[in-house]
């Protein structure tokens, strides 16, 4: 299936060419990767590269609000035992980023592709993937997204005439709706912990019914798939019934779940469940995501949650009290610059933790926690926070660019 | 009602919980239990019926299909109407501001009945969505300090003769028609496009919802130190250009 059978035209080696020298000049000026700039002028010059990119691959790609860069990182070690994976493994996942990483793997087996949740219709469409995993749906940025359900509704008609097979959570009602359009669905019991966007029906508007693990619509016949794969307490359960164990570096239930969907994955391409999640443990930290760095005599545990649904799969993760927790807020243009969805996360998880509050919204971190009847600290910035706290492990809870300030305080 | 308890009922959290509107139920809730009331919080599905006998209905805002969902149920059950007949206060954000008018816009495009508890008409904006932070100034009949908020809608809602302006803007849209003006109330019932939560930048209007239940004319003070500082911030930034 794969392999490098068709040269690429001479007008798409000058706009690889062209693209890598401009992701170069980025780089040079201190601007990041360049990664961005790079796909930008390479689609410019040849807007059917990222099709023609694709071609020479066996593409799989990952979309979600939460987890999406982690599993396509799971994906990518695993299917590393049957050849080799180029991917957008520093979460570029726009279709520039996405046609700069593919640029840059032309020797590659495997195409392994995080996507923007926005752009997974149309990529679906150019790249023509053998499989696409679908992890979870939540509110995310509302101030400037599209609204959650509509989002599941646009996922359902572009991915309805894909030949793909989709891998898919079973227990998200809005992913089973949206992946339910397609012939070819392979369910995952995954999980979710956060259930508050999917209430109501996305078919009919009905009340959804969640008795235990199960959910269906009381009015009209949506319900849960049964699920032919499944993460039980640490196992993946295979569709033979076998129990594989996870072992992972990295913590928390909800990886876990991408473990578990990325043995699903892996298996579609013959990489066998043991095989695959052997090589998951690799996998140590995520574009600095779950890294622990000694700062100020104290271990930092860094940990990103960007919306309601990833701060309560992080509150299930952290070390109990007395470990204090730092918690830095933004609303920048990458964050959503409005904050009301603080209000939606549960904070009265995090009773008995020593708290401490920073960045630039965190007067309404500080509001919120008021209201949740906890005691916390208002900080300028990290090292005051560190230094307040007691030498030891801290669990440090940010969201986008407020991580992104962190990991450079930290020199990460 | 009896001295020292309240009942306060959440409207359709399933349908209607989309923006942090939680927040509103959360302060009112803190607020008040901070002034030695019995607070019971009563979260009602749209698949519930309405009590009648809460003092204060909160509903928060929504996306467009929820929202003609939430507007069927809701007069269908009728509890709301009860309530407001028995004198309770109700206080209502974006999406379920809109639905209290007499008509709004549904997600099918089409003019959809509302509950009527507020005199207003909301129509769909033809400009770009209202997005930011606003600053605005109450009616002064009411006595609070200025309103800090975060809009988020596309909506337009023109006010009838017996609805009065919430508070008059100085930055940001509001209600969005070019009078100037953000929100609705009437004695009772009361609708703004504020998120923000808006009760976290303005506790006052807490504070405002639990006197009307009570029927009193002042708390005891609590400390709102955060409140404060967050309130500064959020005026200076709504003062500055984006």
């Amino acid at each position: 299936m794969a392999g490098n059978t068709e040269p690429l035209s001479p007008r798409a080696k000058l706009a690889v060419t062209a693209g890598k020298a401009a992701a170069a000049v980025s780089r040079a000026a201190g601007r990041g990767s360049g990664s961005v700039i790079g796909g930008r002028v390479a689609l410019k010059l040849d807007p059917d590269l990222l099709a023609r990119l694709a071609r020479h691959l066996d593409v799989v790609l990952v979309s979600a609000t939460n987890g999406k860069t982690t599993t396509t990182r799971l994906i990518a070690e695993a299917l590393r035992a049957s050849g080799p994976v180029v991917s957008n493994a520093l979460g570029a996942n726009m279709p520039a980023g996405i046609t700069s990483a593919l640029a840059g793997g032309s020797d590659a087996k495997y195409g392994v592709i995080e996507v923007d949740e926005k752009y997974l219709a149309g990529v679906a469409r150019d790249v023509t993937p053998k499989a696409i995993a679908l992890l979870n749906l939540s509110r995310d940025q509302l101030d400037r997204a599209a609204e959650t359900r509509m989002l599941a509704e646009k996922w359902r008609e572009g991915l309805a005439g894909s030949k793909a097979l989709i891998i898919a959570n079973a227990d998200d009602p809005l992913i089973v709706w949206a992946a339910s359009s397609s012939a070819n669905v392979v369910w995952v019991a995954a999980g979710q912990e956060w259930k508050d966007d999917a209430w109501s029906c996305p078919s009919c508007g009905g009340v959804m019914q969640r008795p235990g693990e199960d959910w269906f619509c009381g009015e009209c016949g949506f319900r849960r798939p049964t699920p032919s794969w499944a993460l039980s307490g640490d196992h993946v359960l295979d569709p033979h019934g076998s129990a594989w164990p996870i072992k992972l570096q990295l913590p928390g239930r909800a990886n876990k779940a991408n473990a578990t969907t990325s043995a699903a994955v892996a298996a579609a391409f013959g990489v066998p469940p043991q095989v695959a999640l052997e090589r998951m443990y690799a996998v140590q930290a995520v574009a600095g995501r779950y890294d622990v760095v000694s700062f100020l005599e104290r271990e930092l545990r860094l940990l990103l949650a960007k919306n309601p649904a990833g701060w309560l799969e992080t509150f299930s993760l952290i070390d109990p009290p007395p470990t204090p927790v730092i918690m830095s807020v933004n609303a920048r243009g990458a964050d959503g610059t409005d904050t009301s969805w603080l209000w939606d996360v549960d904070y009265t998880r995090l009773a008995g933790h020593p708290l401490f509050v920073l960045g630039d919204r965190k007067l309404d971190l500080a509001v919120r926690l008021e209201v949740a009847g906890l005691d916390f600290h208002v900080c300028d910035n990290l090292d005051e926070a560190v230094q307040m706290a007691p030498p030891g492990r801290i669990e440090v809870i940010a969201n986008y660019t407020a991580f992104q300030d962190l990991r450079r305080r930290v020199g990460n | 009602m009896s001295d020292n308890s309240l009942r306060l009922v959440w409207v359709y959290p399933d349908l209607l919980s989309t923006y942090g509107d939680q927040g509103n139920v959360l302060v009112v809730e803190r607020r008040a239990r901070q002034r030695g009331l019995d607070v019971q919080r009563l979260d009602v599905r749209s698949d519930q019926a309405i009590p009648t006998s809460g003092d204060i209905y909160l509903i928060g805002g929504g996306e467009d299909r929820p929202q003609r969902l939430a507007a069927e149920r809701l007069i269908r059950d009728g509890g709301l109407h009860r309530a407001v007949e028995n004198g309770a206060i109700v206080f209502s954000v974006c999406a379920g501001y809109q639905i209290l008018g007499h008509q709004f816009v549904n997600d099918l495009g089409e003019q959809q009945e509302g509950l009527g508890l507020l005199d207003v008409v909301s129509t769909r904006g033809e400009g770009a969505r209202c997005v930011g932070d606003v600053l605005a100034d109450i009616d002064p009949k009411l006595g609070l300090p200025p309103l800090t908020g975060f809009e988020n809608h596309q909506g337009v809602t023109h006010l009838g003769e017996t609805a009065k302006p919430f508070a008059k803007v100085r930055f940001g849209n509001g209600n969005g028609v070019g009078d100037g003006y953000e929100g609705a109330y009437n004695d009772t019932v009361f609708g703004t496009y504020m998120h923000g939560p808006v009760m976290a930048r303005n506790p006052h209007i807490a504070d405002l919802l639990i006197k009307l239940a009570l029927d009193v004319n002042a708390l005891p003070s609590v400390e709102d130190r955060w409140y404060e500082a967050l309130r500064q911030e959020r005026i200076a930034a709504a003062t500055q250009p984006a």
